[in-house]
């Protein structure tokens, strides 16, 4: 078989893998949507609704069917973008979550620029300097970063910073009296109130993002940090690393210019895994800052028993999680000729 | 021929010289801490009545919100309860978390892992599929979706943590599965005549044991803090139980006021989770010298 016939298969074949993957996504969404104890025919015929409405209700929501036939129904509105609406807030699930998801991409944005920011140039210092008293420190530095509950963490830095100093915003995307000043154009509120001209909000909402960005962006730091040292490690262990040190290289040339180069396309495809994973993290600073995304849409709709809107949350991490999967395969694809 | 199967079916010497492993974890400064908390937590939780000063559950509306010291170590919650006394016992849930998780993870993930490794084929691609499926999210948001279908409580919240983690065992379990399936040993065993069942049970389990060890040990840190997690939204451990993230939850509406109802859990599950990683960390030096140029 040519090269590019094992491409095209292996190409086929990731197709297939993700097509199942996805299905087994929707058959766990589905499934978990029916167990969830909260009755969808009560929840919207209402406590004192007559026997003949539900009934009624009931049927015209397919729930009297076989549950294969019931899934199959649920494919057929998932491909065809009808997710249902929202028990809670009486909108279609995708329009609410479109509207939140902004706040959350903003923050999480700002948190993995910080995450990487710090992390890349920490995992390459402790790499260089290996069991050192620096490499210690960072060890320990990002094993905090790991190990702390951050929900937590951002409470105390709520205490600290914003009571105690009265160095950034409190909990919200911007002051009180700021909201509503700015139209709605991107949803990215550091970006809306740029093209508004609202200097007073950018500076507000800044003050606001900056702490949980900064806790978010810490926490993903730690991954990030450990995962370049050992990439670095594996690279400045190899014998061109002393070859082009033999040959007069400074030292800050081969590690920057040589070792660095090749972790490229590996701290891509971590970034990446590091950034999905940041949602996660979100769920529970967004609770803690009451910021008004993804995460707080979740849990508010995990307490009432919203299905609809739980099941599409959940289907929509698992979407983008695989999203990031088949980037960083496909960036190792590419960049990587050792794979081709 | 009977002591050639006795040598390949013995367990790795690391795991018969456990004493060996606990010296060496001693050297490390990080890792001896890491077991220091451990041991603390074990013995705290065991002799909780001893340690507790106060009843958890007892309430003392005179005495609310007292900050540290006068007879309440770590002062009192909103409802004048000890905290000192809450974290003692609230130590026994978290040991009752960790140790159902892993005794349901453990088994669990080494199987699906060894059998796909070994078996290969079929097998392999349908039990790798459910994984990847299970991977594909991020372990709190699956254990959110999971207890709100089940209903939010602590023992749901154990058997969604447990739903979620068992994934990354497999795939470890599996990997190394693969690698020994090869292996001369192996097919020994093979030509004698045992049922895959026992190659994997007797040959293949014992080797993939230490790593799957380790992966659980660091597992528990994040095992520990979806948990807490959980806590804190309200899904897991319900009040008043005196569940460390729950507690957390309670003391937020007061912390601006009163740090010391937020502070104290929130240094219990950070100590806990942290020695969890630096033991584990600890664990794959002393049971995996080939990992050890790499970290």
């Amino acid at each position: 078989m040519s090269h590019r016939r094992i491409r095209f298969y292996g190409a086929a074949g990731q197709l297939g893998t993700i097509a199942v993957t996805l299905l087994g996504l929707l058959l766990l969404t589905f499934f978990i949507g029916r167990l969830m104890p909260a009755d969808p025919v009560r929840a919207i015929v209402g406590e004192d609704a007559t026997r003949e409405t539900y009934e009624q209700v009931y049927r015209s929501l397919g729930l009297d069917r076989p549950l294969w036939e019931q899934f199959a129904y649920y494919l057929g509105d998932v491909f065809t973008g009808n997710f249902g609406t929202s028990i809670r807030t009486g909108q279609p699930v995708i329009q609410d979550i479109l509207h939140v998801m902004p706040a959350t991409i903003e923050l999480a944005t700002f948190a993995i620029l910080i995450g990487a920011g710090l992390g890349v140039p920490l995992g390459v210092f402790a790499a260089v300097n290996k069991d050192r008293w620096l490499d210690h420190v960072v060890r320990v530095f990002s094993l905090f970063g790991h190990s702390m509950p951050i929900f937590w963490t951002g409470m105390i830095a709520l205490i600290v910073f914003y009571a105690h100093l009265g160095l950034v915003g409190g909990s919200g995307r911007m002051d009180q009296f700021y909201i509503g000043l700015v139209e709605e154009r991107t949803g990215f509120l550091l970006i809306d109130s740029l093209i508004a001209g609202e200097m007073d909000v950018f500076w507000s909402a800044l003050n606001h993002i900056i702490l949980p960005a900064a806790l978010l962006g810490y926490s993903s730091s730690a991954y990030i940090t450990r995962m370049t040292r050992s990439f670095m490690l594996d690279q400045l262990g190899q014998e061109y690393v002393t070859t082009a040190r033999v040959k007069g290289l400074s030292r800050n040339q081969t590690i920057w210019q040589h070792a660095f180069v090749n972790i490229r396309v590996q701290l891509v495809t971590i970034i990446a895994l590091a950034y999905g994973s940041l949602l996660e993290g979100a769920v529970l600073i967004e609770t803690v800052f009451a910021w008004p995304g993804f995460g707080q849409y979740l849990t508010n709709n995990l307490i009432t028993g919203d299905m609809n809107a739980v099941m599409t949350c959940v289907l929509i991490v698992g979407v983008i999680f695989i999203g990031l999967n088949l980037l960083s395969d496909v960036l190792y694809r590419i960049f990587d000729p050792r794979t081709r | 021929m009977s002591t050639h199967t006795e040598t390949a079916f013995r367990l790795p010497a690391p795991l018969l010289a456990l004493k060996n492993i606990v010296l060496f974890l001693l050297r490390s400064p990080t890792s001896a801490f890491g077991l220091a908390v451990l041991t603390l937590l074990i013995l705290v939780a065991a002799f909780a009545p001893l340690i507790a000063t106060h009843d958890p559950y007892a309430q003392d509306l005179a005495l609310t919100l007292q900050p540290p010291g006068n007879g309440h170590f770590f002062g009192t919650d909103e409802l004048g309860r000890d905290i000192f006394s809450r974290l003692v016992w609230g130590a026994r849930i978290t040991l009752t978390i960790i140790f159902l998780v892993s005794v349901v993870v453990g088994p669990i993930g080494l199987i699906i892992g060894t059998t796909a490794g070994y078996l290969g084929g079929k097998v392999d691609t349908v039990m790798m599929r459910i994984t990847d499926i299970f991977l594909s999210f991020p372990s709190l948001i699956l254990s959110l979706a999971f207890v709100a279908a089940l209903g939010p409580s602590l023992n749901n919240a154990i058997v969604a943590i447990a739903l979620t983690s068992w994934p990354p065992i497999a795939r470890l379990a599996r990997a190394e599965a693969m690698t020994f399936r090869k292996a001369d040993y192996i097919s020994a065993a093979r030509l004698q005549g045992a049922s895959p069942t026992r190659i994997i049970i007797k040959s293949i389990m014992p080797m993939c044991l230490p790593s799957v060890l380790i992966r659980l040990t660091l597992n528990m840190a994040t095992v520990i803090l979806t948990a807490a997690g959980l806590g804190f939204l309200g899904l897991g451990a319900q009040p008043p139980l005196p569940e460390w993230g729950a507690m957390i939850a309670t003391g937020r509406r007061y912390m601006l006021d009163s740090w010391w109802l937020v502070t104290f859990p929130g240094v219990a599950i950070l100590s806990v989770s942290l020695a969890f990683n630096l033991l584990g960390d600890g664990l794959r030096d002393a049971l995996d010298p080939k990992q050890i140029n790499r970290r």
